[in-house]
């Protein structure tokens, strides 16, 4: 038998593209709620209120210096406890978006504290509503600059997918998984699987790098 | 509450593989990192395009991904089957490793063009120009972020659970998960403070040796940029 077989490879190919739609899924809807939840993260914190503060950086640092895997084998594991009964396709979702949204909350803030003290005062004497300062002069300065690192995060979320397949998601590498088992030839799933991933991350990493380049230039 | 002493005692099992896991991870990442760093700054074209691809290829793809072709694709190809254990120490070196190479590249980079031209007007030879003038002041500005990459490496290391080993997350998904269904949250909140007691102990001597490689320098420690995406 030869050890690359392209008629079994192409026979392959569909079922593991279908896969890579579920990763893409999981990839886009996890960096939703990271986007979304770092900036929320990162603003209460600005906002510096007492024990909630606390209690906040306390969550951060936990998530952060936690394995991802160990966070979703408690939500997965504990939320059905609680009465909470989620798909694996959700705890996926949540588990990687909060996860990451612990980074991206580091990086909202780093982008936030870049904004100069002028413009907060400027929309002070303006008397612009608190809503109107983060949403018409803050963030709009801070949110361009930290994009590039934002996108990395982005990327490292689609490269972590696979993780899911221990609670079951039948993502890429566990589709890979399933015909190896039912045709006990591992070498093409797996290749093509690798190969599917560089196809999509180096491109996009590639794209972030311009971005930093541009946003280093003005 | 009464399961905690077994609890303790089955994920205190899977302690000394996580740790070497993460040790053997590190020596390995430091390896690589400075030598693909190096090389990434090579002259020749064909070294730099070898390393690109080393360093593209394992910061391109899942670490999952990787972990299983060595683990299952490769002993297909070389006819050897690597131990669980060293098979993941590999794959977590070759993959942080990467990610270091950049680190590295960029540090060495950053150094002030005249700290060359100095040392070659002192007619240092390239070699102790690099380890005497270059990467004493490279290593300043690499610390900071290998301290983000080891802890990385260090929750890397649950990813070992899917290749059979008996690390502290598997312990904690085969062993106890199964038997003290009643105790989840408890095992889970140990779980957590092993990983965050060992997190700390990293950036614990990350942070000394932080201070030592800025004090040979005569300086302070410089901070971590919160924008460096690992």
């Amino acid at each position: 038998m030869p050890l690359w077989d392209w008629d079994y490879a192409f026979s392959i190919l569909p079922d593991l593209l279908l896969a890579l739609v579920t990763t893409i899924e999981i990839t886009v809807l996890g960096s939703v709620v990271a986007l979304l939840l770092g900036l929320v993260f990162a603003v209460i914190r600005r906002a510096r209120i007492p024990v909630l503060d606390q209690i906040l950086w306390a969550f951060i640092e936990i998530v952060r210096s936690t394995p991802l895997l160990v966070q979703v084998f408690f939500l997965f594991f504990a939320l059905p406890r609680l009465g909470i009964t989620l798909s694996a396709f959700v705890i996926g979702v949540v588990g990687l978006g909060v996860h990451y949204a612990t980074y991206t909350s580091e990086v909202y803030r780093a982008g936030i504290d870049a904004v100069p003290k002028g413009q907060w005062e400027a929309a002070a004497a303006l008397s612009l509503p608190r809503s109107r300062v983060w949403t018409g002069v803050v963030l709009p300065q801070a949110i361009p600059r930290v994009l590039p690192a934002l996108g990395n995060y982005v990327i490292s979320m689609f490269k972590e997918v696979p993780l899911l397949l221990a609670i079951g998601v039948v993502e890429v590498v566990n589709a890979g998984r399933e015909i190896g088992s039912a045709t006990f030839r591992y070498v093409e799933p797996y290749t093509i699987a690798g190969v599917l991933f560089l196809l999509l991350s180096y491109p996009a990493s590639l794209l972030v790098r311009r971005l930093e380049r541009r946003s280093v230039r003005t | 509450m009464s399961d905690l002493p077994q609890i303790l005692s089955v994920l205190g099992d899977g302690l000394p593989d996580t740790i070497l896991a993460t040790l053997g991870g590190i020596v390995l990442t430091v390896v690589l990192a400075f030598g693909a760093g190096l090389l990434l700054l090579s002259p020749r074209t064909w070294v730099r395009g070898i390393t690109r691809v080393y360093v593209e290829g394992f910061r391109g793809t899942s670490e999952v991904v990787q972990l299983f072709w060595i683990y299952f694709v490769l002993p297909v190809i070389v006819g050897y089957q690597l131990v669980p254990l060293v098979a993941g120490i590999a794959v977590l070196g070759l993959n942080h490793g990467a990610y270091g190479a950049e680190i590295v590249r960029g540090a060495i980079r950053s150094v002030p063009r005249a700290q060359y031209e100095g040392a070659v007007a002192l007619n240092l030879s390239p070699a102790q120009r690099m380890r005497r003038v270059i990467l004493p002041q490279a290593l300043v500005e690499i610390l900071p972020p290998l301290n983000n990459l080891f802890i990385q490496l260090l929750k890397s290391t649950a990813v070992l659970a899917l290749i059979t080993v008996p690390e502290v997350t598997r312990q904690a998904r085969e062993v106890l998960i199964p038997n003290f269904g009643d105790d989840t949250f408890l095992i889970f909140g140990v779980v957590f403070v092993i990983y965050l007691v060992l997190a700390a102990a990293i950036t614990l001597v990350m942070r000394l040796l932080e201070r030592w490689a800025a004090g040979r320098l005569g300086r302070r420690p410089v901070k971590a940029d919160p924008l460096e995406a690992v």
